[in-house]
C-alpha cells in the first residue's frame, strides 16, 4: 500500500495547492480526495508518528483544548501534527496528515494531536489507533445533524469497546454524568472542578444528561457548575459522580479576559493563570492538564504551557475593528452561549453587541436553539446590540423577548453593514461580537481583507 | 365580552420534553400577554404530577429524546389521559409539538415498543428505518377560514398517518409534514392542536400565537390590542425564505 500511497499524497497535495491559489481555504479539501482515492491513507500516514497520535472529542472546547494541550506539549520539545484550524473530521484530519507528510515514508512530526467531531469519533478511532482519547462534554448541539445526545453517547461507547477502543487510554469530565460514565470499569483518569463558590442556584434551562444513564432516574445534584456539569449521584443505582485525579480548586473569574485556578494533579498542586476567560475554559484548561498528565508532561511545564495559550480566532480573541477594540466570542449551542453570555455579564455596565445568527450547514440549518440560550442574562444590560447574518431576525426576535427593548435592537442583514454600524458607538468601549461558526469565519475574512487580523490559516 | 383576567398555561413535563427549545413558545405566550396587559400563569406538570383538566386555559407539551418520550408516555396514560380529555372538551387549547404532538395520537410505534398516546386526535405513528424528515417546512392552513402560512423547522423519526376523517392542521406547501408523502402537516380536532413544526415556532409565527391566546381565553382574535410586530414579521419572512417560499 506505501507504494501506491506516493503518488496518490502528490496528487492530493497538487489539488490543495490549486484550490488556494483560487483563494479557496481549502482546509479539507486535499485530505477528501486523498481518502477517495486510498480509505485507509489516515491510518498509513498515523501509523508513521512516532508518539502515536491523542484525539479530543467533545460538544463544546475542542479547539481550544487542543490549543491549550499544543502549547504545553511543543513547549517539552514534541513535534506536533495537530489540526488547529478546527477541520475535525475525516477531511480534515487527513489534510493536515497530508500536509505533514514527507517522502519515503516519513513524516514531519512525532506526535498527532486531533480534535474530532463527536459523529467522526468512532471511525476515525479506528483509523488512527489512538494512545489517548479524551472526552470533553456532551451538550445539545445541531439537532438536526447530531441528533439526541444519548444517540452519540451510545456510538461513543459502542467505539470504545471495540478491540482499538478498548486499547486506549481514555480520559473523561467526571463532571459530566453521560461521558463520565463512559469511563467506569476501565481505569480513565478523570477531570473536573471542585469548588462550592461556582454552585448556581438552578440548572439551566437547556441542561441535558439529567437523567441516569444506566437505570433512568432523575440524578441528585449537589452542585451544578455549568449546564448539566456538577456534582451528581444517582439514588437508586448508586452511580455517582467519580472522584477526578486531575481537578481546579478556588476558581477565579476575571471577567472576559482571564480565569485563575488552583491545579491539582497526582503530581501535586500549582497555580494557574490563563489568559482565556469563563468556567468553559477552566473546564478546557483541565481537559488539557489531564492529557498531558496522562503523557507523563511534568507540572511546571503544564503550568506554563496552560498560561501562554492566547485565545484562538472567535474563542474570546480581541480584535480592532475600524479602531475599535472588539471581542468575538464564538456561540454555536446553547451550552456554549450560555457561558459566553454568562462571561459578559461578570463584566460590568452596559455592553454594546453585534451578534449573527447564520443557518448554514457548519451553523445547523436550525436556529431554534437560541431559544435555549439564556439571553436573559444581559437583558437590561444592552445599550445597543446589531443584529446580522441569514437569520439576523430571529436573533433581534430573541432579544426582544429575552427583554431587551426593542428600540435597542437594530437588524442589518448584510455582515460588512452590520460590523460598520456596531463598530461606530462608544469608540472607548469595547464592542462584543457574538458570531455562530460561519459567520466567526465570513467575520475574520472580513477583517483580513480590512487589513484588520492577520490570516493565520496554515 | 372582556377577556379572561389572565391565561393560565400549563407546561406538561417541560424538565423533559423541552428538545427544541420549546420553552421559546412558552415565553412568547408571556410576553404578548403581558405587552397587552392579560394576566399569565404559569404552571407546570411532570412525571407522576397529577393534572387538574379545569384549572388551565392551555395545555403545552413538547418534544423530547425517545428515552424521555417513553416515559412520558406512561405517565400521560396513568395520571393525565383523563385531566387532558376534560380539558379538550370544555375547549382548552391543548398544543403539542413534535414529541408532543406524537404522544397526543393513538400510539406510537418505536423500535418495537408501541407507546399508548393521549388519543385526541384521531392518528398513529409509526418510526420507520428510513432517515430522519428534517429541515426548513412551511404549511398553508385554515384556521379563520383565509389561508395563512406557518413557517418554521420539523426533525421527527417518526412518521404520522391521520386515521379516516382527521383533519390535518395544514397543507405542506415545503418539506417534508407528517410522513413526507400524504402532502399534510400536523392535526387539529377542535382546540386540540399538533404539530411537527417544532421549537419555537411561536416567535415567528406571532399570527398563530395570537389566535392560540385568543382561542384559549375564548374570545375573538379581533379583541387582542394590536402590537409592534416588526421584528415577529421580519422573522417569518426569514423562515419563509429559509423554507424557500417566496415573500409573502
Amino acid at each position: 500500500m506505501t507504494v501506491l500511497l506516493a503518488p496518490k499524497l502528490a496528487l492530493a497535495r497538487g489539488a490543495g495547492a490549486l484550490s488556494r491559489l483560487r483563494g479557496g481555504g481549502a482546509t479539507s479539501l486535499p485530505g477528501k480526495l486523498l481518502v477517495r482515492m486510498e480509505p485507509h491513507a489516515i491510518s498509513a500516514l498515523a501509523a508513521r508518528l512516532r508518539f502515536g497520535c491523542t484525539l479530543i472529542s467533545a460538544t463544546n472546547g475542542k479547539t481550544t483544548t487542543a490549543a491549550l494541550a499544543a502549547s504545553v506539549l511543543e513547549r517539552g520539545g514534541v513535534s506536533l501534527v495537530h489540526n488547529q484550524a478546527g477541520a475535525n473530521m475525516a477531511g480534515g484530519i487527513a489534510s493536515t496528515l497530508l500536509a505533514a507528510s514527507r517522502t519515503r515514508g516519513r513524516i514531519d512530526g512525532e506526535l498527532g494531536l486531533f480534535e474530532v467531531d463527536e459523529l467522526w469519533l468512532d471511525r476515525l478511532l479506528a483509523e488512527l489507533r489512538p494512545r489517548a482519547v479524551l472526552l470533553g462534554n456532551l451538550f445539545r448541539d445541531q439537532l438536526d445533524r447530531y441528533g439526541e445526545l444519548d444517540t452519540i453517547a451510545e456510538r461513543w461507547s459502542r467505539a470504545l469497546a471495540t478491540p482499538v477502543g478498548a486499547r486506549v487510554r481514555l480520559l473523561c469530565n467526571a463532571d459530566d454524568p453521560l461521558v463520565a460514565d463512559l469511563g467506569r470499569e476501565r481505569g480513565a483518569l478523570y477531570f473536573g472542578v471542585e469548588d462550592d463558590s461556582l454552585t448556581l442556584s438552578r440548572m439551566a434551562h437547556a441542561a441535558d444528561a439529567k437523567h441516569c444513564r444506566r437505570c433512568g432516574s432523575p440524578y441528585t445534584f449537589d452542585a451544578v457548575y455549568l449546564g448539566h456539569l456538577g456534582h451528581y449521584r444517582c439514588d437508586s443505582c448508586g452511580q455517582a459522580r467519580p472522584s477526578p485525579a486531575v481537578f481546579a480548586t478556588d476558581v477565579r473569574l476575571q471577567g472576559v479576559r482571564a480565569a485563575r485556578f488552583r491545579l491539582h494533579t497526582p503530581a501535586g498542586q500549582a497555580e494557574v493563570a490563563l489568559a482565556l476567560p469563563g468556567l468553559y475554559n477552566v473546564y478546557n484548561a483541565l481537559a488539557a492538564a489531564a492529557l498531558c498528565t496522562a503523557l507523563d508532561v511534568p507540572l511546571e511545564q503544564i503550568v506554563e504551557g496552560l498560561r501562554d495559550t492566547a485565545a484562538a480566532f472567535g474563542r474570546a480573541e480581541t480584535v480592532t475593528v475600524a479602531g475599535r477594540p472588539a471581542q468575538i466570542l464564538l456561540i454555536k449551542n446553547p451550552a456554549g452561549a450560555n457561558e459566553v453570555l454568562r462571561t459578559l455579564a461578570l463584566e460590568g455596565g452596559e455592553h454594546e453587541l453585534l451578534g449573527v445568527l447564520n443557518d448554514r450547514t457548519a451553523d445547523g440549518h436550525d436556529v431554534s436553539w437560541i431559544w435555549d440560550a439564556d439571553f436573559e442574562l444581559l437583558a437590561g444590560r444592552v445599550r445597543r446590540a446589531v443584529c446580522s447574518g441569514t437569520r439576523a431576525a430571529e436573533l433581534a426576535l430573541r432579544l426582544k423577548y429575552a427583554g431587551v427593548e426593542p428600540g435597542r435592537i437594530e437588524l442589518v442583514e448584510d455582515l460588512p453593514r452590520a460590523l460598520d454600524i456596531a463598530a461606530g458607538g462608544e469608540r472607548e468601549q469595547p464592542l462584543y461580537v457574538l458570531p455562530t461558526y460561519t459567520a466567526m469565519l465570513a467575520l475574520r475574512e472580513l477583517l483580513v481583507r480590512r487589513g484588520e487580523a492577520t490570516s493565520s490559516w496554515r | 365580552m372582556t377577556p379572561s383576567p389572565s391565561l393560565r398555561v400549563c407546561a406538561l413535563y417541560p424538565d423533559l420534553m423541552n428538545i427544541y427549545a420549546d420553552r421559546g413558545n412558552l415565553l412568547v405566550f408571556e410576553r404578548r400577554c403581558a405587552w397587552r396587559g392579560i394576566g399569565f400563569e404559569l404552571s407546570a406538570s411532570s412525571l407522576g404530577d397529577s393534572l387538574d383538566g379545569a384549572a388551565h386555559d392551555l395545555y403545552y407539551i413538547g418534544g423530547g429524546q425517545d428515552r424521555d418520550q417513553i416515559l412520558c408516555a406512561e405517565d400521560l396514560h396513568e395520571h393525565k389521559h383523563l385531566a387532558l380529555h376534560e380539558a379538550a372538551s370544555r375547549g382548552a387549547v391543548v398544543l403539542g409539538v413534535c414529541g408532543g404532538y406524537q404522544l397526543l395520537g393513538g400510539s406510537y410505534v418505536l423500535e418495537g415498543d408501541t407507546l399508548a398516546g393521549v388519543e385526541l386526535l384521531p392518528l398513529h405513528t409509526v418510526r420507520e428505518p428510513a432517515p430522519r424528515l428534517t429541515g426548513n417546512l412551511a404549511i398553508e392552513v385554515l384556521l379563520d377560514g383565509s389561508p395563512r402560512v406557518l413557517a418554521g423547522f420539523e426533525n421527527h423519526g417518526g412518521r404520522t398517518h391521520l386515521d379516516a376523517g382527521c383533519e390535518p392542521l395544514g397543507r405542506v406547501l415545503k418539506g417534508h409534514g407528517n410522513d413526507g408523502r400524504s402532502g399534510y402537516e400536523g392535526a387539529r380536532a377542535g382546540n386540540v392542536i399538533g404539530t411537527y413544526l417544532h421549537g419555537p415556532l411561536l416567535p415567528k409565527n406571532a399570527w398563530f400565537a395570537d389566535w392560540l391566546i385568543a382561542t384559549a381565553l375564548g374570545v375573538d382574535h379581533s379583541e387582542l390590542a394590536p402590537l409592534d410586530d416588526s421584528f415577529e414579521r421580519a422573522a417569518h419572512e426569514s423562515a419563509r425564505r429559509a423554507a424557500g417560499l417566496p415573500a409573502a
